[in-house]
């Protein structure tokens, strides 16, 4: 197929590489350095996709990142993305990509039918149409609406490419590389300042690629290939291309986009797919230039209609002529250098210019080269479907009201400009107090609030010169500032041509008897009868205009159509524009892939995972690992056939009849030295510490100062000023920041230190009668009867060589130790624990064996130590020193918590003694009561208690303490249970205490 | 992200520190009589100010230590950090 659009010379494209690609399941080719867009047009594929709303005809309007229609569905190396801009996407070999928002394809599309009956969808359709009935909404009217509405098609597979962060600090930061971003980025670095300058596109240049100017004797685009050059040869200069900042953030933190691999058919190994960077600048130059803005008419929507800045580029940087018959439609001079560029190659353009009789030196280049131009003529409506077949065009009247008769002249493109609006997204997110500039109806960046600045045409200054000697100069002005170094660059010569005044005229009004649609979104089929529908209903913020007719939203966020839709606000609303204001920029400026943004991050490296060093030995030994925090532990070690119940079942028994040992690591532990660690431990604990002596441990309970309780655990007195804190696995953290906090904080005066070693010490619970046994095993040399280590006793043992702390403390309510010894040797002494315990029935026990130890013992936990309960609420209160105050000890004694009826643990026993209760279930009187029926407490912790084999529950309930006895119902509407129940004690076994000290 | 300079760190992002409350709260003194009021306005009663407010962070991944900072709550201008035992002035 030849490329019957393509030039036969020009552009920047590699004519001697064809590359071949697909588009909806066609084959074509174009040239290395083609976009999709660039190389479809080429092609003469004018038409791309179908509308959001109307599924009317779509086609190319920009050709970048502006894009409103041209989106595709990309399949690359057997991976789809959905809503890739065919202006942004460079052409690779193999390339396929689809047309979104049509079906059964782009030619025929059913949904088209919305286009007849529009009078149905108007502003705010999705709001008013399908509110009835209402069970229509999820069943009928949202998935129609999601199928006929959509955009492209998301992947649901494992994205199987690598995204990745990267941090970087520099010393100026500039976004774009147009002659703004390159004078700056120059000045700055001859000043020896870090300098990081950044372009979204491909090529580096910006508008001088595309422009008719001079500087030093250079063309515009060799002036921008020498800087380059030269930046990318300095070691403080960094250059990127294909690479958007997209974001301005909270102190000079701006994040860029890299797409390192979106252009080859595969990505390179050992290559990320795309980069986030996180860029810290001290100063930020923005030099993201400008966009320009349509001139709304009748059918402005036609395909075939696009902007004539795009036209100028495809044929400049591509080769590419967007139409043989082009029409341009300007309303100041941009337009003409466009029919200039037209002409050069041959082909005839007409000139419509809404000016009356503009003179400067390139319009006066147009006629010299015989262009026809019609002055005080506006495009009316674009006729054709599919494609423009020809223009309703007439003259129009001095105060741009009345319309002339109507001609029709023939043409396949409209190169519509409508002036420049600045590219200030990234100002206005900085913080920056955006100002409206008459000169140019457009806001321009105002009082800065971070440090930023911003040049040229994205500041509203068009001429190059001018942006030139500015950018030059700020440059070299903020790096100064930094590095203390000037060298002056000196001011290159320019030449271009200058240009006249723009007609601040931006709406043709309608012929008499005609109701053309006049688009001012593209992307989301926003007319100007929409806007109007809206104000008329009420809607007065242009934050609201915008919500509900979607005007400015979806991938393209209104690059082209906002500055139009608040001419419209404003003249309707008979107010200046900037009165009427402009909708917040936010970030990101152009749609950023998730991938992108998530990084590295998934998968196992969504958090650290971290394992105890007997991990190893679990796994052998058929352990199933449950998640407690970042830590993996071993839930149940399977056995043949067994489940979860039946493993922790027999676990628990064994450890209960012989001796169980359960790996311990992951509790938090705490070192904690100084001659005022005794007074610290006595504040932050409930319970006297002054008076432990060394080679003892105790049970301790320490409150937030809202007399919640915060954590427990064990602290072993190891020497006169050495203490070793024990926390629970899930708040090793915070307690240590709590610890922290007091000591730097509220008691500076205590000499004292903390530090975590959760990491360096393994642990093991040895628990069950026969536990002694194996530690007299494991500990030939020491005395470990109960004299010799009473329970809460602590020594040192030497573990055939291996240094060991032996604590007696027991979580399981059996006779059990704790054996610490340094992380290195953990593997080894739980091998020599396993040896040792053979003989007696030794079994590895889980953290569900764990926790039906502890419930049915009446042990608190995690979960009624849940940040809602006091210590009375967990039976702790003889726990609580009356002789000397500690944290959150004052507000114990505030009126709820001392109420006669507070809440209390108690034991919770089916009647029928076999059905199981559910955890998190309601207890109520009445189970037949009306909804809401009356919480009197809920279901803690459940088990099924292996000492009395039938299920156990803990429970907090209201006025606990005189329940004991009472018959009330457990309630548990999410698993549909009701279940009769008698509340007992919570200590359902050893009640007191008897077998920890035997 | 918030840039902080830990007084004893130097420049820092945001993603290293934990946010710690108000830096103004005293507690009151351990074993001292102290009415409802008082207690409650230094366990739950925070003002919500927009504006300049000192705040504590704690440097959670860096050097660990509690530092003070003065920042404005609606624009996140950071004007001054101190370490936990320099008096706010």
């Amino acid at each position: 197929m030849t490329q019957s659009f393509r030039l036969e010379s020009g552009g920047l494209i590699n004519r001697d590489k064809k590359i071949s690609f697909k588009f909806n399941g066609k084959n074509y080719y174009g040239y290395e350095g083609d976009t999709l867009a660039s190389a479809l047009i080429a092609n003469g594929v004018h038409l791309i996709g179908r509308s959001f709303k109307y599924h009317r005809p779509r086609g190319f309007f920009g050709a970048g990142v502006d894009e409103p229609y041209a989106i595709v569905q990309l399949y690359r190396n057997g991976e789809t993305e959905p809503n890739i801009k065919a202006t942004e996407q460079e052409l690779f070999e193999g390339l396929e990509a689809k047309s979104v928002n049509c079906w059964p394809s782009v030619n025929f599309d059913v949904g088209a039918i919305n286009n007849f009956l529009k009078i149905f969808l108007p502003a705010g359709f999705y709001y008013k149409t399908f509110m009835w009935p209402k069970s229509f909404w999820y069943k009928i009217y949202e998935p129609f609406i999601r199928r006929a509405a959509g955009l492209g098609t998301a992947s649901i597979k494992h994205d199987k490419e690598r995204y990745e962060h990267k941090y970087e600090y520099c010393d100026v930061l500039i976004t774009g590389s147009g002659p703004s971003g390159l004078a700056s980025a120059y000045s700055a670095a001859k000043n020896g300042a870090k300098v990081i300058l950044t372009e979204d596109k491909s090529r580096f240049g910006g508008t001088l690629l595309t422009s008719e100017v001079n500087i030093g004797n250079q063309s515009g685009k060799e002036w921008a290939d020498s800087i380059i050059s030269e930046l990318k040869e300095m070691p403080n200069v960094t250059v990127k291309n294909r690479s958007q900042v997209f974001g301005y953030y909270d102190h000079n933190m701006l994040v860029m986009s890299e797409r390192i691999s979106d252009h080859l058919p595969k990505t390179k190994k050992f290559h990320p797919k795309q980069r986030l960077w996180y860029i810290r600048a001290k100063e930020v130059l923005i030099s993201s230039g400008s966009i320009e803005r349509p001139i709304v008419f009748g059918n402005n929507d036609t395909p075939g209609v696009m902007l004539s800045s795009a036209a100028k580029e495809y044929m400049k940087v591509y080769g590419v002529l967007v139409g043989k018959k082009p029409l341009i439609f300007t309303n100041n001079d941009s337009g003409y250098e466009t029919a200039i560029e037209f002409k050069k190659n041959g082909i005839d353009p007409i000139i419509l210019d809404t000016r009356k009789e503009p003179q400067s030196e390139i319009i006066e280049e147009a006629k010299n080269m015989n262009i026809n131009i019609k002055n005080s003529y506006v495009v009316v409506a674009a006729q054709g479907y599919k494609k423009v077949k020809s223009a309703d065009i007439a003259k129009i009247s001095d105060n741009k009201e009345e319309l002339g008769s109507i001609e029709n002249i023939e043409c396949d493109c409209i190169c519509v400009s409508g002036f420049w609006t600045p590219t200030i997204h990234l100002a206005s997110q900085s913080g920056n107090k955006t100002k409206f500039n008459e000169d140019i109806d457009a806001f321009v960046p105002g009082i800065s609030k971070q440090n930023e600045k911003t040049l040229g045409a994205a500041n509203g200054i068009y001429t190059l010169e001018e942006t030139l000697k500015d950018s030059f100069e700020q440059g070299n002005q903020l790096s100064k500032k930094i590095t203390n170094n000037e060298n002056k660059v000196s001011f290159p010569n320019v030449v271009e041509k200058k240009s006249t005044v723009h007609d601040k005229f931006w709406c043709v009004p309608l012929p008499k008897g005609k109701n053309y649609k006049r688009f001012l979104d593209f992307q989301n089929d926003v007319a100007v009868s929409d806007i109007e529908i809206a104000l008329k209903e009420g809607y007065r913020s242009i934050e609201h205009v915008k919500r509900y007719t979607t005007l400015g939203m979806a991938t393209d966020q209104g690059k082209t159509s906002n500055l139009n839709g608040l001419q419209l606000v404003s003249k309707i609303e008979n107010k200046v524009v900037p009165a009427v204001g402009h909708t917040t920029f936010r970030p990101p400026y152009s749609p950023v892939s998730i991938g992108a943004i998530v990084g590295r991050e998934v998968g196992k490296h969504s958090k650290p995972t971290r394992k105890s060093p007997m991990h190893s030995w679990h796994e052998k030994n058929n352990a199933v690992f449950v998640d407690a925090g970042v830590w993996l532990r071993p839930r149940y070690y399977k056995r043949g056939e067994e489940n979860l119940f039946e493993a922790s079942k027999r676990e628990a028994k064994n450890v209960r009849t012989n001796v169980g040992v359960c790996d311990v690591t992951t509790l938090g532990k705490i070192d904690i030295k100084g001659p005022d660690a005794a007074e610290l431990l006595n504040r932050v604990y409930t319970n006297a510490w002054l008076k432990l002596p060394v080679g003892k441990a105790r049970y301790g309970v320490m409150l937030r100062e809202d007399g919640i309780v915060m954590d427990d655990g064990t602290t072993t007195r190891i020497s006169e000023n050495h203490y070793h804190m024990t926390t629970t696995t899930a708040q090793a953290a915070s307690v240590l920041s709590h610890l922290e906090y007091y000591l730097q904080l509220v008691w500076p005066e205590l000499n004292v230190n903390v530090v975590s070693t959760t990491e360096q010490w393994a642990g093991a619970a040895i628990a069950g009668p026969k536990s002694r046994e194996v530690l007299k095993k494991l500990f030939p040399k020491s005395d470990v009867t109960n004299e010799g280590l009473p329970f809460m006793g602590y020594m040192e043992g030497d573990l055939f060589g291996v240094k060991a702390k032996i604590f007696r403390i027991s979580f399981s309510g059996e006779l059990a130790y704790e054996l610490n010894v340094e992380s290195d040797n953990g593997y080894f002494m739980w091998e020599k624990i396993i040896e040792a315990g053979e003989e007696f029935g030794i079994q590895p026990y889980g953290t569900e064996a764990l926790s039906t130890l502890r419930i049915e013992m009446g042990h608190v936990a995690g979960s009624e130590l849940d940040g809602r309960t006091i210590p009375y609420d967990n039976s702790l209160e003889g726990l609580l020193s009356k002789k000397k105050d500690f944290i959150g000890k004052r507000s114990l004694s505030r009126k709820a918590f001392a109420a006669e009826d507070r809440q209390k643990i108690v034991g919770v026993v089916p009647l029928d003694k076999k059905t199981s209760i559910p955890e998190g279930s309601h207890l109520v009187k009445d189970s037949n009561a009306p909804l809401p029926n009356p919480k009197l407490g809920y279901i803690s912790a459940s088990c099924w208690s292996v000492e009395h084999d039938n299920p156990f529950s803990l429970a907090i309930l209201k006025d606990g303490r005189n329940m004991i006895g009472e018959k009330l119902f457990v309630m548990s509407p999410l698993k549909n249970k009701v279940i009769p129940v008698e509340i007992v004690s919570s200590h359902y076994v050893d009640p007191k205490g008897e077998r920890v000290r035997s | 992200m918030l840039h902080i300079k830990c007084p004893h760190c130097g420049m820092r992002s945001q993603n290293e520190f934990s946010y710690g409350g108000d830096a103004t709260i005293k507690r009151p003194e351990l074993g001292k009589e102290i009415s409802d009021q008082d207690w409650d306005n230094f366990v739950y009663n925070r003002k919500s100010l927009r504006g300049k407010h000192w705040e504590l962070w704690q440097h959670l991944s860096g050097c660990r230590q509690w530092i003070k900072v003065q920042r404005d709550t609606a624009t996140h201008e950071i004007f001054k950090t101190l370490k936990a035992n320099e008096e706010i002035s």
